[in-house]
Formats: structure tokens, sequence, C-alpha cells
């Protein structure tokens, strides 16, 4: 019966519309930013990226038919079986992968290689959906609570066994979608101080500093409010703790991070400090963005996204190039788009009968907001350089692919919504 | 208890774009200095060329130097509006030669970029350089680039030194290393080549800062980024200068080489190859039109013949086989052969000569008789199959003296020689049996051998080292370490024991002083010499002398090769005796023989 069950009709083609528009801008602006004035070339031209993302990109449109035809049940029926085969494939990854720019992520399948931690994304995203979605499962239930971070926490540690942090750390974005469903926010704000204190300790060169202005914190709070002897001693331990962190952490950022990662988050804190070293990729993203002015330069006459100003030009910084040639009105649509994206993907998310559905729809949101704001924070020096894809913008065929299956998983589940029982 | 959370998600995305687009306005529209920054592109990044290596001989003497030189880069983008007549003026240029410049500059692809330095004119002259930088800033984006030539202090030992040229197209699309970039200059052959990593040195990398006309301000933070050039190491060459010069005069009009080695230390002290250029024709401006010039000559200057060139040994190699079959026992000092001139031809007045005797008359049918003995001892009944144990057994005598394969010199291009195998009669006889009588050419240096003048300079110091050979090298000493490549201090023992050598010196002494080489006999010293006459039909023969000196403890071990000169006995060995009194004695006595070595006529 579900066979010839038409879902064109049910299809949400808002997300659809958004999704295309999204891609194509994409595509131009990769054969953008490889664009050579002198060479005549054509933007099908398979020798350059921008040939090869239309062949990606025709494949996309593949999966995503695909994906609509597959029985909606198969996603939940076998999310744990798709879980177990990503674990396998990516404990394999350092052991038969590819090198490809220092980084062993590739599996080559022919002349084709493919990213296993990209696809971990939607495997993870369906696991996670499942486990929330089990009968009698509870968020404030402790032993659920750890299941989920192991969910999550499996194949992010396997892929920073990898070295690629920028893919491992798109997995705390599932953190959100626990929040959604009930998880208490007091570990989301423990986790933003973790990172205040982080960015805090790199951003002074002494942590003695960072004590001092607890300590004085503490005297000032204590001073100004009631002096109970528990309340007095709750505040002590608790600068206690925070100083205990600082000092933890300290030791972890100087002799744990490697330099180069280091030199990322000082680069985004002070890029002035060494221009032409670490700062150097901050900075010329910078210049070619803010060059761009109201209007642009126009399509295909950017000059610092070209020749090598900005480097991984149409894959991690491909923002710079709608940056110059497109302005500030070019950043406006795409980041409009984007908005528009996300808002959409939390509608349907929310109009969802069954939970599996909803935290699916949740992940999808989340692993887009992730990679957005990540991307884009970078580029225009708001967050530090994490080497992750702008979703449909970035060149390359896992992300494309992945961002994909991502995004028509949801809808094929929407189209579906009406034949499941409600199971909240 | 959920309740308020999907609004949270809403109003931090929607929150996040805000932010966004906030600051993208405030970095795009409000903030001109963004725009400026990118116009001009701010920092220019320079390249400082480093100094290559000098090149030194033996006695400190100065080879190859560098001398400055002036490329005009061009920044395109900076260049426009570009004051073409004025520009044509000042730089001797047509319009036409502009456009086509700008032309050029495009059609280098993936290289081309409008906002980066590139080379627009190579290699300004000196007066030229001059008259040009007091007007270079009426022409904005024009800057001039300095950097270094090769020169040399006398014309002598082209074809060692090799020569500097800017990298082709192919080398760069192979070089592994990423050092190269267009319009660099690398070793092309030669010491240059060989010892490229040594010499070339490590760039530099200047930041100036320009304002927005391009006009350069200065360094770029006090050059707190700017890393200096390291100029490349110093080589301190074997090579006697002063006798190279002489022995390049000896060589002129004539083709052929010199070779001479410190038998003690494997150093070659002179490397001669006539015909030879002049090094400073393949430096600076005109090297596209002199290097076409000097390869489509039909003497092939670039030819380095005492590497390269390769001929039969001739009798010399008699001195070989005399040792071999002394090794292998099958003839002792004291063998006395008939000397049957029916199978081979003989010259001289001797019948019945002891082994000293064969090799001072350098008796063909004596050293026939002993290849046949060495060859077929009855190692196996079928005469085919002896004979081919008895070739595996003397190839691997003759292969210890470095015959046969590259000694392993510090220069490009060698060549192996050839002493033919079992394995290589067999080709040549397309798999059917051979034996003795098929191959016994080989016993008097004619047949199948080859041997380059290197291999021959070689093997007269190991004979001068009584057994043993340091590789030939031209390189002594390597910047400050003050040391040559590693394989060139190890001793290479032949598998013929010293005391087999004696025999071979006595007969090469008796050689100079009352055989073939009287020519090479001097006074004050022992010199020990072999002549050879390699046939060369329908031409002349070419005249081979190799000689070492003094006989005990000695200092100098010689090869000359003369091409279509005649017998060894006058070109090469006058030759050959020139230059050890000239190494020895600093000077030479005999001015009759220079002369006629001078005027070259040896065949009259």
């Amino acid at each position: 019966m579900r066979r010839d069950y038409d879902i064109s009709g049910e299809i949400d083609w808002t997300t659809v519309l958004l999704y295309m528009a999204l891609v194509a801008l994409g595509w131009v602006n990769v054969f953008a930013a490889v664009y050579d004035d002198s060479a005549h070339q054509s933007i099908f031209d398979l020798s350059l990226n921008s040939g090869r993302q239309l062949m990606f990109i025709s494949a996309s449109i593949i999966i995503a038919f695909a994906i609509t035809i597959v029985d909606m049940r198969f996603y939940e029926t076998f999310a744990y079986i798709l879980y177990g085969i990503l674990l396998v494939l990516l404990f394999l990854v350092p052991i038969i992968g590819k090198e490809v720019g220092g980084n062993k992520a590739w599996i080559g399948i022919g002349s084709f290689g493919v990213q296993p931690s990209e696809f971990a994304k939607f495997v993870t995203a369906l696991a996670v959906a499942k486990y929330i979605g089990t009968v009698g499962f509870r968020m404030d239930n402790l032993r659920n609570q750890a299941m989920l971070f192991m969910i999550i926490g499996l194949p992010m540690g396997l892929i920073l066994l990898q070295k690629d942090t920028g893919t491992a750390l798109v997995f705390t974005s599932f953190t959100l979608v626990f929040f959604r469903e009930g998880m208490s926010p007091f570990l989301l704000i423990v986790g933003l101080c973790a990172a205040t204190i982080f960015i805090l300790t790199l951003l002074v060169p002494n942590p003695i500093y960072l004590h001092i202005a607890i300590g004085t914190i503490l005297i000032f709070l204590i001073v100004a409010g009631k002096k109970k002897f528990k309340r007095i001693a709750l505040l002590t331990l608790g600068a206690l703790i925070i100083s205990g962190v600082i000092q933890s952490v300290d030791y972890v950022v100087k002799d744990v991070l490697k330099p180069h990662q280091q030199n990322r988050i000082k680069a985004l804190i002070n890029p002035d400090a060494d221009p032409l070293g670490f700062g150097w990729n901050v900075t010329q993203s910078k210049i070619a963005i803010g060059s761009g002015g109201f209007f642009g330069k126009g399509f295909l006459h950017g000059t610092q996204t070209k020749f090598d100003f900005v480097p991984e030009q149409s894959t991690d910084f491909i923002f710079c190039t709608i940056g110059e040639e497109h302005g500030f009105v070019g950043s406006l649509v795409v980041i409009g788009l984007f908005i528009a994206l996300l808002l959409r993907v939390l509608f349907l998310a929310e109009r969802q009968k069954n939970r599996f559905a909803r935290a699916y729809g949740y992940s999808v949101a989340c692993i887009f907001f992730f990679h957005f704001a990540v991307n884009i924070g970078m580029t225009i020096g708001l967050f530090p350089v994490i080497g992750i894809p702008l979703p449909f913008f970035s060149y390359g065929g896992s992300a494309l692919w992945s961002f994909t299956i991502l995004l028509f998983i949801l809808l094929k589940l929407d189209a579906h919504r009406g034949q499941v029982l409600q199971r909240i | 208890m959920n309740e308020g959370r999907k609004e949270i998600f809403q109003l931090v995305i929607v929150l996040v774009g805000v932010i966004f687009l906030v600051k993208l306005f405030f970095v795009q529209v409000l903030d001109d200095r963004y725009a400026d920054l990118a116009d001009s592109n701010s920092v220019l990044r320079q390249i400082e060329y480093p100094f290559r290596g000098l090149i030194k001989d033996r006695n400190g003497k100065l080879i190859v130097y560098n001398t400055p030189e002036y490329d005009l880069e061009v920044i395109v983008k900076d260049a426009k509006p570009l004051d073409s007549a004025k520009f044509c003026k000042v730089f001797n240029l047509t319009r036409v030669d502009l456009r086509k410049k700008f032309k050029e500059l495009k059609a280098r692809k993936k290289e081309y970029s409008p906002v980066k330095p590139m080379q627009f004119i190579d290699r300004l002259a000196n007066e030229d350089f001059a008259k040009v930088q007091d007007r270079l800033d009426e022409f904005p984006g024009f800057f001039i680039q300095a950097r270094t030539t090769r020169s040399y202090t006398t014309s002598a030992l082209a074809n060692a030194l090799g020569y500097v040229s800017e990298i082709s197209k192919n080398d760069l699309e192979h070089d592994q290393s990423g050092i190269y970039k267009q319009g660099d200059y690398i070793g092309q052959s030669g010491i240059e080549k060989f010892y490229e990593k040594e010499l070339r040195g490590k760039r530099g990398i200047r930041f100036k800062l320009r304002d927005v006309k391009g006009i350069e301000k200065g360094a770029f933070k006090e050059g707190k980024y700017d890393t200096l050039s390291i100029p490349g190491e110093d080589l301190i060459s074997s090579i006697d200068l002063d006798l190279q010069l002489y022995g390049e005069k000896l060589m002129q009009g004539k083709a052929g080489s010199i070779v001479a080695i410190e038998p003690s230390t494997g150093e070659i002290l002179s490397l001669v190859s006539g015909p030879s250029y002049d090094p400073n024709l393949l430096t600076g401006k005109n090297y596209s039109s002199n290097f076409k010039l000097i390869s489509s000559d039909t003497m092939k200057p670039l030819f380095n013949r005492p590497l390269m060139a390769q001929y039969r040994p001739g009798s010399i190699f008699k001195i070989v086989q005399a040792m071999t079959a002394l090794q292998e026992g099958v003839i002792t000092p004291e063998t006395r052969i008939r000397c049957d001139r029916t199978i081979i031809d003989c010259h001289g007045n001797h019948s019945n000569e002891d082994l000293r005797g064969a090799i001072t008359n350098s008796c063909n049918p004596y050293f026939h008789s002993v290849l046949r003995r060495m060859l077929n001892q009855g190692k196996a009944d079928d005469t085919y199959k002896d004979t081919r144990i008895g070739l595996a057994e003397w190839d691997k005598h003759i292969n210890s003296f470095g015959f046969g394969s590259k000694l392993g010199i510090d220069l490009p291009n060698e060549k192996d020689g050839l002493i033919p195998t079992p394995a290589y009669y067999d080709r040549a006889y397309h798999n059917k049996p051979w034996k003795f009588s098929n191959i016994y050419s080989i016993a008097i240096g004619e047949g199948e051998n080859l041997v380059v003048p290197l291999q021959m300079a070689n093997f007269v110091a190991t004979v001068a080292n009584r057994g043993f050979y340091y590789t030939p090298h031209l390189i002594k000493a390597i910047g400050r370490a003050g040391m040559p490549l590693p394989e060139y201090t190890q001793r290479h023992f032949t598998t013929v024991d010293s005391s087999n050598f004696k025999i071979a010196v006595d007969a090469m002494q008796q050689v100079v002083e009352a055989g073939t080489g009287v020519n090479a006999r001097l006074q004050d010293v022992i010199v020990c010499g072999k002549t050879g006459t390699v046939q060369n039909e329908p031409f002349p023969s070419h005249s081979v002398f190799i000689a070492f000196a003094p006989r005990d403890h000695p200092k100098i071990a010689i090869s000359v090769y003369v091409e279509n000169a005649g017998q060894g006995a006058r070109a090469a060995a006058m030759i050959s005796s020139l230059m050890i009194e000239k190494y020895l004695f600093g000077k030479t006595r005999r001015p009759y023989i220079e002369d006629y070595v001078l005027l070259g006529k040896f065949l009259d």
C-alpha cells in the first residue's frame, strides 16, 4: 500500500527550494574562487573544482531521489546497524586510509576517496534519534544520558584519532538536541563557562592574573552579601574549583594542544600580532571580505580571493569569495537563506509526531547550525580557524553528499509524518 | 518542562545571523581600511636571492664567483596607467616589444597574477641599470630585483664546471623539492649541477610596506619578519688551476682529453676536454644565443670527453691482463712465450720474451696466449663452458679496477665503458655458442672493450698505489666542514694482490726508459708509463699514454688521449710528460717538445 503512495505532494518543497538555491549559489562561487582571468576557463571544465563540483551536485540529486524512494521505516530500523558499520569504518580509516593533506581521513574507492567522518554525521544523528525515540527513554535518567553521550562520543573519539579536530567538534552540537529533549541546561552552561575559561586562559599570559581576579570577585561577593558561614563556605569552594580548573586548563592548553592549534586560537584573539604568520589566514580573509564593500566587486572580479592571498579558497574559506565579489548585499542574501533554512528545519522538526523524527530533525538543525556559525564566524574573525566546510558552498563531494543525506532523510520522514502513530 | 526551548533555538539562530550581519556591515560598509589594504595589498613580499657558493682551486685560487645582475619586475595591477612612450624610451624598447612583453606575461598561465611581482625584463645590463635606476619611480609598479650571475676568472675547466641557467619548464614540473620557481637559476651541468644542493644557499624574504600607488615605504614592522638569505657553501676543488690552464693550452686545436689524478687521494688535478669553450659565454645576457652556437658546433665542445668519450683501451690493457694472469696463477713473471705472428700480428723486433719484455715490447701474441690460459683453465670439459667460466672470472678482476661501470665521479653524465660478460656475448652471438677463438681480440685491448679516459687515469693511479684507488673526484672540501663527500674517502681494493703490481711498475719504468715511451722521460724523476695506439680505421689512430711519477710515492697519475694523432709514443706521451713536469717542478724545461706539441702536426 505504501508503495503506491505518491509523496511528491507531501515533500516540503520550501526546504527543497532553499536547498537548491544554496547549492546553485555554492557552485558558481566555487567557480569564482578558482577562476583565472587570463585562462578563459569554463565553469564546466572538469579540471577545475567547479566542473567536479557539478558532478558532485548531480550525484547529490540522485542520492536525494534515492532517499525519498526507500521505505521510510528503513532509517529507524537500521539506525543501529548503520552506526555499527560506521564505527568499524572509522576504526579502519587510520589503518587502510590514504593520506590527504596530512590527515588520514579518506578511504579510497577506485580513484575516488570518501571521508567516512562526513557520513558519521547523519548516521550518528539517526542513532541518537532512535535512542531518544525508544519507549521508556527519559532524559532525566542518568543511565540514558550516559548512553547518549557514549553514542556521540565513540565516533567523535575515532575522528579525533584521525586528527580531524574540526569534524569531531561538530558532534558537540548534539548536546543542543539533548537540551531540546529535556536535558537540564546546567550542563550547557557549564560547557559554555568551560569554553570561556579556556579562551581566557589563552588570552592571559599567566594564569596567576585569573586567580587574582577570581579572588577579588570572591572577596567582593563575601563583603557585599550576607555574611552567613554556609554562603561564604560555598562561595569559597566554588572559587577554589574554578581556580583549579583554570590551572589544569592552562596545563592542557600549553602542554597538550599542538602549537598550530594554539596559534589558531591566538589568531582569533589578536590577528594583528603576527599578520604574516599564524594570523595570515584570518587577516587575508578579513581583507578580502572587507574590501567587498556594499555591492561587492562583481562576479569573477575579486582580486584578494584569487592568487593565493586567501588559502583554502574554494573549501573552508569560500565565504570570502561571496563577501568580496557580492559585498554586503551578497552576504546578506546568503546568511538570510541559511537562517531561513535553519528555521524551516526547526519548524519541520517540531511538527513531527514521534520522538525519533523530531530528535532527528533537531540533529539536522544543530549540525547545520554548527557548520554555519563556525565557518562564517571564522572567516570574519569571530571564531578560531576550525577546518569545517560551509554547507552546500564549500567544494568537496563527501561534505555535499553528507549534508544532502542529512536533509533529505528529514524530508522523507516529514512526508510520512501522517502515517506514524503518535508516540510522544 | 520543555516548553519555551523551541523558542530559544529560534532566537539563537536569528541572533547569530544578526551578529554576523552587524559584523559584516562594520567590516564591509563602515570600515574603508580593508578596501585600502586590499588595494595596495599593503605588504610586499620580496625575495632576496642568495649568493651561490664560490669555487676555488686546491691552492685557494678563485675559479668561479658571482657578479650582480638586475631584473626588472612588475606588479601588473599597479603598473596602470603606464606612460608607454616614456617607458619605451627609458628602456630602449619599441611599442611592439612592449606589447609583446605584456602578452608574454599573461601567457604564463598558472603563474600569472596581477598582484604578484612578475619578471618583466630579465638581466638588464649594468649600464642600463645605472640609467634606469633613477627614473624608476616614474613608473609605478615596476621595480628592480637584484641577483647574481656566475663569472669565471679564467676560460678553463668549462665542461667540468658546467653552467647555471634558468630552470627549464620540464625541470620545474618535476621538481619535488618545491624550492624552485619560474625564473630561478639552477646548475645545469658539471659541478654546478652535481653540487646544486650545496651551492644554491637559501633565499631570504623581505616584507616591504607600500602605499596605494605601489611605492615602497620601508620595511614592514622594522624588518621583524624578514629572513636573510643564506649564501651557498663554497667548494674547494682538487683542480690545480695552473696545471689545468697549461693542459688546456697543450690541447688547443686537438680533440681529446687529459685526466691527472693524485693517486694517494683520488683528487683530480686537472681534467681537460678538448675542444672546450669559454664558460663566460654561458652567463648573463647572451646566454641563449651563445648556447645555441656552442651546442651546434660540430666539434661538440659541450661533450665532456674525459668521462663521456668511450674508446677501445688498446695496448695499455695488456698491463691489466698481465696482473690478472699473475693473480690467477696461469703465468709467472718468468713465463716466456714465443712471438708467433700467425694468428695475430705484432710489431718490433723480438721473438721470445718474458712478461716484462712482453709489456715493454707490447707483444700481441704473448697476451693472446695469456688470455687463452686465463679463459680456458680446464675447469669444465666442454671448451664452450670452460670459456664462459674463465670469462666470468676475468670480468671480476677487470671490474675491480673500475672498468665496465661508472666510477662515480662528482659530475653528471659519466659513461660506463664496456667490459664484455658471458651474457653480452650470448646476445652478440644470438645465443649460439662462442669460445676463446671468437673473442680473443679483447686480449690486446681491441674488440668489444670500451673505456673512458677517466677510467684509464684511475687505472694508472691504482697501479701507482700498487692495488687500490680512491674514486676520482673534483671537490676536495665542501663549505666549512672542509670534507669531501664521504664516498670519496674510501679505498677500493682490486682483486689483484699488491705484490703482483711490482712487475707492472717495473715494466712501465722500462717502457719510458728504453721502450716506446722515451718521449716521456724526465730528468731527476723516474716516470713509469705505457703507450697505446688505438685503431680507428679508416681514420688515423688515437694516440694514448698513461703514466705516473715518481715511481716511489707517486704524486701524479695521468691519462692522455689525443684523437687521430697516430702513435701513443708521440702526442700523448709528450703531453703527459709536459704535464708531469709542470706539476712536479712548476715549470717545463724542454721548449722543443712543448713547441712540437703546440704545433700539433703529429702525423708528419
